[in-house]
């Protein structure tokens, strides 16, 4: 008797269970996921990315800004990334709803970018960052980032000094009578770094703000069952006390578009 | 393993009474399009080790080519990846699978001039895969960079690349199978699927948020645990016995290797702190856990060849890739258990483990394979030491993922402390980074000296065809 066939099924079907464990199980509880509205505020979340911004998520793809910065915050309880400031909750599936591709990284290279938005609300400050990161790093202290210049454009000053032109630290100006301006994608790049927050308190996972960081987190990552219900009584207790970092809310990725945008390089 | 000993035996010498082939025949019918695949294998592998020297390169001098897009670190580095995998380790495991399905099934291999054809499709493809990643076109998922144009190309040679090789084995006239075709049928079929469906899925209609994460995890772990895994470890099982002239220690713990590899070696390798339901991320480790088993048992069906000295280095090649294939994978299933994935998540340790599985497992198993494949497809013998290729390879894998391992640590150890300010954490690391790229120095000269020995082997084969023409026409 043949058993060819049967031995090349029951290969495939083995191989199979990882693709409907991973792939098929996640989408049937996740493919279908919706914004949600906020308890208090009603404002739904996440809420998709502007124009600019979202033009900006592919410039950062393009060029590859995952392999060294990640876009996750690790619960407080694993790992020091609360402690380091680069969010005050962990993130969650909610966060990346609107993302593709999502970009979440793999490497710790670079300080994680979950949050920059909040850490890093001025226009004028990505702008030199990008154009040398070492025009931003304080007195003695080099960065480890390329230089991304390649998304501005040196050129010869006109009648005046462009709006937009970058103010350089006299050691890193462009020769006299020129100045660097950033170009359509340095602008959106940046609109969607500025565009880059999770703090919003969800259901499943409150904020906490700096003072309230020994509180438990409901981080439902554990294997152990109980972890959930147990974690269901200190979220209201850690809602209660978080209602500064709620009204951060009111910054809706729409309300973050960059003053500087509005005015494309000429 | 008597029934072992019987199978090798029988596959290398009982041929069906019908019509006898000879073992040159085989070998002779596999000859140009095991060649292509070769050359272009190693011709890849030299592009990315070069890559792997420039890359870094930015971290240490970070305004090196600051305004030229093309060179900036975030397109380098996955072109780097992808041109290893596609280009070379893709084509080599191509050439190894033809001519092993050959050799073990003697049979000629059917109709060769469309293999030519699709190396040149497989290698344009890559070629503008590299290309669009570099102008920026990348798809933003590691592994799957290439973009769409280039992996369609990619998807079309492969299928006409396994209807041939299926056609070649199906044609086969030793009809009991050997450990080593299990796999690389399977390696055969499990690539196509993984492939087709992760493009699918994530970039020409990709599935929603956080799934997306599952998907690439998913391909990954497919890609690398599996798939080069299978192709890998089959090629050992049949070189150790070859070489070794002693049968394999047990068929059946290398039949129940292939299971668990199949079973376990898919479930994603995901971080416990990834934005998932924590079932997700549980489910994963769980399935990294079991794939101790596997490995326990091809580490028992190999023990008896580690004692074994050397004769040529084409042993040394296959040995050195079978013990980076255990500690590469206890790397990974150990980084998976949580108090150590606290510390080594997402630090150097993850790329120091994969590239020991890329490295110092699959290419070196290849390149094994390669040096007894090519002068017996070719007929002539090498001219060129290999031993210069083996010293200047090994020394590069250990000297690049000991440094990027030891540096992932501290990399990890510090990043858990909030007291040290990040920038000094990435400072701390950077020792570790000068030394590692000393190892990548000696990948590009171990790419270079095999580039080396492959083109002085095609150029005896054509003087000894030049010679056989001018004797003829003489006599």
């Amino acid at each position: 008797m043949n058993f060819g066939p049967l031995i090349f099924l029951g290969i495939f079907f083995t191989m199979s269970l990882s693709w409907l464990g991973l792939v098929l199980g996640p989408q049937l509880q996740l493919g279908k996921q919706t914004p949600e509205p906020n308890e208090k505020t009603g404002q739904l979340y996440p809420q998709a990315r502007s124009g600019m911004a979202a033009q900006g998520a592919q410039i950062y793809r393009a060029n590859g800004c995952f392999y060294c910065h990640r876009q996750q915050v690790a619960p407080e309880k694993f790992a020091s990334d609360i402690a380091r400031g680069w969010g005050s909750r962990r993130t969650v599936a909610a966060d990346y709803l609107f993302d593709s591709p999502v970009m979440v990284g793999s490497q710790r290279i670079g300080p994680d970018l979950a949050n920059v938005g909040l850490r890093r609300p001025d226009a004028q400050w990505h702008f030199l960052h990008l154009y040398n990161p070492q025009t931003t790093m304080p007195a003695g202290k080099k960065s480890d980032m390329p230089s991304y210049a390649f998304l501005f454009e040196e050129r010869k000053i006109g009648r005046a000094r462009s709006r937009d032109a970058l103010k350089l630290p006299a050691n890193f100006a462009p020769k006299p009578g020129y100045e660097i301006v950033p170009t359509p994608a340095a602008q959106q790049l940046v609109a969607y770094l500025k565009s880059l927050h999770s703090e919003t308190p969800l259901p499943e996972v409150p904020s906490l703000t700096p003072s309230t960081n020994k509180v438990e987190t409901t981080n439902a990552v554990a294997a152990t069952t109980n972890a959930v219900a147990s974690g269901a009584g200190i979220q209201s207790a850690t809602a209660a006390t978080n209602a500064p970092a709620a009204t951060n809310n009111a910054t809706g990725t729409n309300a973050s578009q960059p003053a500087a945008t509005n005015s494309p390089a000429k | 393993m008597s029934s072992s000993t019987q199978e090798l035996s029988s596959a290398e010498t009982g041929c069906p009474p019908e019509e006898i082939l000879s073992t040159q025949e085989i070998d002779a019918s596999c000859r140009y399009p095991v060649l292509l695949f070769f050359i272009s294998a190693a011709v890849w592998f030299l592009f990315s080790a070069v890559l792997g020297l420039l890359a870094p390169i930015k971290f240490h001098s970070p305004n090196f080519f600051t305004h030229c897009p093309w060179l900036t670190y975030g397109r380098i580095h996955p072109v780097q990846l992808d041109s290893f995998v596609y280009g070379f380790a893709a084509q080599a495991a191509f050439g190894v699978t033809l001519w092993l399905f050959c050799r073990l099934g003697r049979t000629c291999l059917f109709a060769p001039k469309v293999l030519l054809l699709v190396a040149k499709i497989w290698n344009l493809g890559v070629l503008i895969g590299c290309a669009g990643i570099l102008a920026g076109d990348s798809t933003g998922i590691a592994w799957l960079e290439f973009p769409r144009y280039a992996s369609s190309i990619l998807f079309a040679a492969y299928l006409l690349f396994g209807i041939w090789a299926v056609l070649t084995f199906h044609a086969r006239r030793q009809r009991q199978l050997f450990p080593t075709q299990w796999y690389l049928l399977a390696a055969l079929f499990w690539f196509a699927w993984i492939f087709s469906a992760a493009n699918m899925l994530l970039v020409f209609a990709p599935v929603r948020g956080v799934v997306q994460i599952c998907v690439s995890a998913w391909y990954a772990s497919n890609l690398l645990h599996v798939w080069l895994a299978t192709i890998g470890l089959g090629t050992i099982f049949y070189f150790i016995p070859k070489l070794t002239n002693r049968p394999l220690h047990s068929y059946y713990l290398a039949l129940f290797s292939f299971w668990g590899i199949a079973l376990f070696g898919g479930w994603g390798f995901i971080n416990v702190n990834a934005p998932l339901p924590s079932w997700i991320p549980a489910l994963s480790a769980v399935a990294a856990m079991m794939m101790i088993l596997p490995l326990i048992c091809v580490a028992l069906n190999l023990r008896g060849i580690f004692g074994v000295k050397s004769a040529t280095p084409i042993l040394s090649f296959i040995k050195f890739g079978a013990i980076s294939f255990l500690v590469s994978e206890s790397m990974a299933i150990l980084s998976s258990l949580r108090p150590l994935n606290k510390i080594l998540f997402f630090t150097y340790f993850t790329t120091a483990q994969t590239d020991l599985l890329l490295q110092g497992f699959f290419a070196s198993v290849m390149f094994g394979a390669i040096y007894y494949i090519l002068p017996r497809v070719l007929g002539v013998e090498w001219q060129k030491s290999i031993r210069s290729h083996f010293l200047t390879f090994t020394i590069g894998v250990l000297v690049y993922v000991l440094a990027l391992a030891v540096g992932g640590i501290v990399q990890g150890i510090n990043l858990n402390n909030p007291q040290i300010p990040f920038a000094d954490v990435i400072k701390g690391t950077l020792p570790f980074l000068h030394i590692s790229l000393l190892g990548s120095l000696l990948l590009v000269m171990s790419g270079i000296l095999f580039l080396r020995n492959l083109l002085s082997l095609c150029i005896s084969y054509s003087r000894a065809c030049w010679e056989n023409k001018k004797s003829e026409a003489r006599s």
